[in-house]
């Protein structure tokens, strides 16, 4: 199976190609410019460098948020192009999720903090069971403060594994909070990488959960500020 | 020559929008998906919501755009796309797409300023228009005057100080009671109102000759309001549109023919969303016709946000040479005539 995948939902801008199994490009970018500007031209590069036949892919794959919103969309709408222009499907995948096969087979739970600012973060658990690569979900996605987070682990009892760009926004915070024993992750597991999106999608394709480019949104996990403020103004009077 | 069909995509701001245009004249296709209604809510388009929208809408859109015109992705020259100016979220998700598409095809991408592409409304409209003229573009974020030398090449001879034209149309038609968008709203009611009933201002401002202001003329319109109320008189609300709208409509004009006064042009064209005014159409129809200048105006379907002008716009940069790279980004502040 050929999966090209991609993922442009936070500080990284990453795209990969896997083929049966394994990883055979990747390319990784944290820097300022913006990813409108960076993601085409490095799915180009790689296209290139392995010689791959757009026609020849079998699946395209995009982690479908939570995120930044911009970058989300960057990513999707890319994909979502790209899916209409060579007809073929796509496997979306939950950022966080994603983000867990930074630390496969932890013996624990595994959570993703992204930072959502104003103290709060979108986060989720995953654990993984026997020899199963494929992560099991122990706390849903969701966008909360992260004092909430940590009273929920603290309660959980396990080790936990972090992951994400909430990691050193936040550190001092679990240092402080975390009751639990937990690890942190070092410069190669701390970000979103698009080798676990495609990863993540050969699994979900063999599930046949592979959609139509059209079906495809992004997951936000938070409401525009407009509509919020908007349902608040509408709970008050 | 062979024809040169382009699909072409726009989402600068609530519209999103694809069409297939041949030869920059003969739209093939035109597909619009307007989210107004949602955005009336709000009371005006909010970029977050707009973005949301765009990304959940633009493969419908562009699909159906493509079955419409009889002719499939592979038969396209190229791929255009608004990329300013605009609002930045929604411009991304129009961009981003166009780009992908236009990889996947292997085809080429055309970047196109927005406005240029409410201009070469008139050349679908009208398909022996050719410049140079002048052309008035009037919607929701601009107001500018603009001398069109040749195909692809722009002079801004005034623009708007401050609010667009239909920025103000939405204000006082928000405090009018009319709610949104304005512009609708204000031009029905007018037709039952005097407008000559409250001598609003008409504002010069000390910029270029030519240079709009229209904060001013809605300060004096919010002010009208608040002393009428404090004095308990009867606002006559048809009479108030009518009377905003004349200021509007006499400034605008004012401008225009003086312009074409004094750089010579026989041939005058009006673009973007306000272009649809009733009111303006017609003061605009007899300003000309009174000084012998050819009047050119696109239908209304061609003034509000739409994917054909782009397509059209297009064309004319396809013909000169001009391709975008896959690093092309959304200007969300693209300036008329600029090349980024």
């Amino acid at each position: 199976m050929k999966i090209l995948a991609l993922d442009s939902s936070g500080l990284v801008a990453s795209v990969a190609y896997l083929e049966d199994g394994k990883i055979k490009g990747l390319i990784n970018i944290n820097y300022q410019k913006t990813h409108s500007q960076t993601l085409l031209p490095m799915l180009d590069e790689m296209v290139k460098t392995l010689e791959i036949d757009l026609n020849d892919i079998d699946y395209l794959a995009c982690a479908n948020g939570p995120g930044s919103f911009t970058g989300l969309r960057i990513g999707v709408a890319t994909i979502k192009g790209l899916g209409l222009s060579i007809g073929k499907e796509i496997v979306d995948v939950s950022t966080l999720e994603a983000l867990a096969l930074n630390w496969p087979g932890a013996e624990g739970i595994v959570i993703p903090i992204m930072d959502a600012r104003r103290s709060q973060v979108y986060a989720a658990g995953y654990s993984f069971e026997g020899n199963s690569a494929k992560p099991v979900t122990v706390i849903e996605p969701v966008n909360c403060e992260l004092s909430v987070l940590l009273e929920k682990l603290n309660a959980m009892g396990k080790k936990v594994f972090f992951t994400g760009d909430g990691v050193p926004v936040y550190k001092d915070m679990i240092a402080q909070s975390l009751k639990v024993d937990y690890a942190l992750p070092n410069a190669a597991n701390a970000y979103q990488n698009a080798a676990n999106v495609a990863a993540l999608a050969e699994i979900f394709a063999n599930e046949g959960l592979a959609k139509k480019a059209a079906d495809i949104s992004p997951v936000y996990l938070r409401k525009p500020q407009a509509e919020r403020e908007r349902e608040a103004m509408q709970g008050t009077n | 020559m062979a024809d040169i069909n382009i699909l072409a995509i726009e989402s600068s701001c609530d519209e999103t929008a694809a069409a297939v245009v041949r030869n920059g004249r003969e739209v093939l296709s035109n597909v619009i998906y307007s989210q107004i209604d949602l955005h009336t809510l709000y009371g005006g388009v909010v970029p977050e919501i707009a973005s949301r929208k765009h990304i959940d809408k633009i493969n419908q859109v562009v699909e159906k755009a493509i079955t419409d015109s009889g002719m499939q992705l592979k038969d396209m020259d190229a791929i255009a796309v608004t990329y300013g100016p605009g609002l930045v979220g929604p411009l991304l998700v129009g961009v981003s797409f166009a780009k992908a598409l236009a990889y996947g095809a292997n085809l080429p991408i055309i970047g196109v300023h927005h406005i240029e592409g409410h201009i070469c409304a008139n050349y679908i409209a009208n398909k022996e228009l050719e410049p140079p003229f002048m052309c008035l573009i009037v919607s929701g974020g601009h107001t500018h005057l603009v001398k069109v030398a040749d195909f692809g090449k722009y002079e801004i001879l005034g623009k708007t100080e401050d609010d667009a034209a239909g920025e103000a149309f939405d204000k006082v038609a928000r405090a009018i009671g009319l709610g949104y968008p304005g512009g609708p709203k204000i031009d029905r009611v007018s037709k039952s109102g005097n407008p000559e009933a409250i001598k609003f201002p008409r504002a010069k401002v000390g910029g270029s000759e030519y240079d709009f202001s229209f904060s001013g003329l809605k300060s004096a319109v919010l002010n009208y309001l608040n002393t009428a109320s404090m004095n308990n008189e009867t606002i006559v609300t048809e009479d108030v549109a009518a009377s905003f709208q004349q200021a509007v409509i006499d400034v605008l004009v004012g401008h225009s023919m003086e312009a074409l006064n004094q750089y010579g042009f026989k041939k005058f064209a009006i673009a973007g969303g306000v272009a649809s005014n009733s009111g303006l159409r017609e003061a605009f129809e007899n300003a000309c016709k009174e000084r012998d200048i050819e009047f050119f105006l696109p239908p209304p379907i061609l003034c509000t946000d739409n994917a054909a002008m782009i397509g059209s716009a297009a064309y004319f940069e396809y013909i000169s040479g001009v391709r975008h790279g896959l690093d092309l980004n959304a200007v969300p502040n693209l300036k008329l005539g600029e090349r980024v």
